[in-house]
């Protein structure tokens, strides 16, 4: 069984992901997210210690494009498709706290 | 001597210079016109897929053999999560547990500071925040433009081996030269094409243990560095002498208070939730492409300071001039390529016009020495070497030479300015002037010291005036000396 996944994580998890949660969201969450966590443990019943960690299902590697330099899209088309737009940028709101 | 040491590492972003972006084909390009270089890859539109620019791959490595590091087998991309509008995904494409490169150094002056890392990753998007002070705490809202946003970076991570902020400068000088050397980056700070990230904390001297580190962001000039690190270093000795802790924090230098700010971070600031891209595929440079790149290493900047100090006899710091402003060294070897034979001036001279007059020159109008032609710095040294034209006149047709790119030897005819070293002639002139003014000779011998400066002047002014003030002074004192003091 893995670790519990207290309401403290589901908090914390929702704060870096920017989500408002409710309390009742909170505690199902809390247990749904326990129950995947539980599934996925399953696979700590297998050996793997021969099996080389992995990302990606398909044996691909070194997956490159030429550096060939081709025009973007239309700005007034990118800029249309943003809420709000001034001086030919994206307008998003005040910024709060560091800066990443 | 201080009373504390200061512990630094440095890491260095470096924008590579590509064509393309680093996972689309935008123009990577700086100056255009906001958001016009941008695509549905680098704008993160759903549906889109990132693929690798080979460019990019080739230049990591090429910066691997540069500083030394080792390139494991295989490396991948992560995903950096964080909820910031400079990234349009919300996240930012990096490496984090397997990077392209790592375990490598750079030698500054006699000292090698270890590099524990150089990571492929994406630049970000440009914020300008609007509001009372244009801050980002005052800020009503901000405007973005994402033509940055995918440009490819390279950050160079070193050990915490630095001592001193002198130190750190030179360090950041060397690998600036050496990135411009390989010809990865253009490495303008300016334009924001290096940008610097310092890791300070102090100590005891000799203490074995690190202090609490700030990290301190928006380095971006040689000048921030030195003095936000020496600002930095004072206040965190300052807190602990005064019994106070250090708090671990990132810290924002601010040009014109000249301090360093307490960036506000949040807790989980630093939750940035890294997993494996599942986009990208793990990249495995194979021999082939090692062997590329190691083909066509041009000589490192350490290598061409030993060499120009070895060949031309000039000393450490003339080297390190020419090397590192761009595009300077290889004026210089072309000048000295250029330079006739029998002419008798030296690379040594070469690169005294080139330290001086050159330097000046390109500083004030901004120029490349590229668009300088080197052949006419070269007949000015043999100019001068010949005895033809004076220093201080060299001075003056060297400037408008390079202004108006023009022969030496034109300006020098035009200006008929030529002057005489022939020693025949000013032989027959002085044995004139003295034949002239029979008792100044025999004056000078008898006189004492002040006597003997004015009859060597009333002399030296005489055969000037026959030669219309183009005498070679050296070449008529050396007569001089020979007629009538010698005797
Ligand atoms: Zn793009």
């Amino acid at each position: 069984m893995a670790e519990r996944i207290t309401r403290a994580d589901v908090e914390h998890v929702a704060q870096l992901a920017r989500l408002a949660l409710s309390e009742e969201e909170i505690v199902s969450l809390s247990e749904e997210l326990g129950a995947i966590l539980d599934y996925a443990a399953q696979v700590s019943a297998l050996d793997t210690h021969d099996v080389p960690p992995t990302a990606h299902p398909l044996p691909l590697v070194n997956v490159f494009r030429p550096d060939e330099a081709r025009p973007g899209l239309p700005r007034d088309e990118v800029l249309a498709a943003a809420p709000s737009v001034q001086d030919k940028r994206f307008r998003v709101p005040r910024i709060l706290g560091e800066e990443p | 001597m201080t009373a504390y040491e200061t512990v630094i590492g440095l890491e260095v972003h470096c924008e590579l210079a590509t064509a393309s972006k680093m996972f689309c084909g935008c123009p990577n390009e700086f100056g255009d016109e906001p958001n016009t270089n941008v695509c549905a890859v680098c704008l993160g539109l759903p549906g889109s897929l990132p693929v690798l620019n080979a460019m990019a791959v080739e230049y990591a490595l090429r910066v691997a053999d540069a500083l030394n590091l080792r390139v494991p087998e295989r490396s991948v991309f992560s995903r950096k999560n964080y909820f910031y509008p400079d990234m349009p995904k919300n996240y930012q494409t990096s490496q984090y547990d397997e990077p392209i490169t790592i375990d490598g150094w750079l030698e500054i002056d006699g000292v090698r500071v270890g590099i524990t890392r150089a990571h492929l990753e994406e630049d970000t998007g440009k914020s300008q925040h609007v509001g009372v002070g244009g801050r980002i705490h005052d800020a009503e809202f901000s405007l973005v433009d994402y033509n940055r946003a995918g440009v490819p970076l390279l950050e160079i991570v070193s050990e915490p081996d630095i001592r001193s902020a002198e130190q750190a400068k030179r360090y950041v000088e060397e690998l600036r030269a050496t990135l411009l050397a390989v010809g990865v980056s253009d490495v303008k700070m300016e334009e924001g094409s290096l940008r610097i990230d310092a890791n300070v904390s102090v100590r005891t001297p000799g203490s074995p243990e690190f202090g609490t580190r700030a990290e301190i962001k928006n380095l971006n000039s040689l000048r921030s560095l030195l003095r936000a690190i020496e600002y930095e270093s004072d206040r965190q000795w300052s807190l602990t002498q005064a019994g106070e802790k250090v708090v671990q924090e990132t810290r924002h230098w601010d040009e014109e208070s000249g301090r360093t700010i307490s960036g506000r971070s949040k807790e989980e600031a630093h939750d940035y939730r890294y997993f494996p891209e599942p986009d990208l595929v793990p990249v495995e440079p194979t021999q082939e492409m090692r062997e590329r790149v190691r083909a066509s290493m041009p000589e490192l900047p350490a290598a061409q300071r030993a060499r120009y100090i070895e060949q031309w006899g000039i000393g450490a710091e003339d080297a390190r001039v020419l090397v590192d402003v761009p595009g300077l060294a290889a004026y210089a070897e072309r000048a000295v390529a250029a330079l006739p034979g029998d002419s008798g001036g030296s690379a040594k001279d070469v690169v005294n016009w080139v330290r001086q007059e050159v330097l000046a020159y390109i500083n004030e109008t901004g120029l490349s020495p590229a668009v300088l032609a080197p052949e006419m710095l070269a007949e000015l040294v043999a100019l001068v070497a010949a005895g033809t034209i004076s220093r201080q006149q060299a001075k003056d047709v060297l400037a408008e030479s390079l202004r108006d790119e023009k022969w030496p030897r034109t300006i020098v005819e035009e200006r008929g300015i030529a002057q005489v070293s022939d020693e025949g002639a000013i032989a027959d002139v002085i044995d004139r002037v003295l034949a002239a003014n029979p008792n100044v000779a025999e004056e000078y011998r008898a006189g004492d010291e002040a006597a003997k400066k004015k009859k060597w002047g009333f002399l030296m002014g005489q055969v000037m005036r026959e030669l219309k003030g183009r005498g070679n002074a050296q070449v008529i004192n050396r007569i001089l000396e020979q007629r009538v003091a010698g005797e």
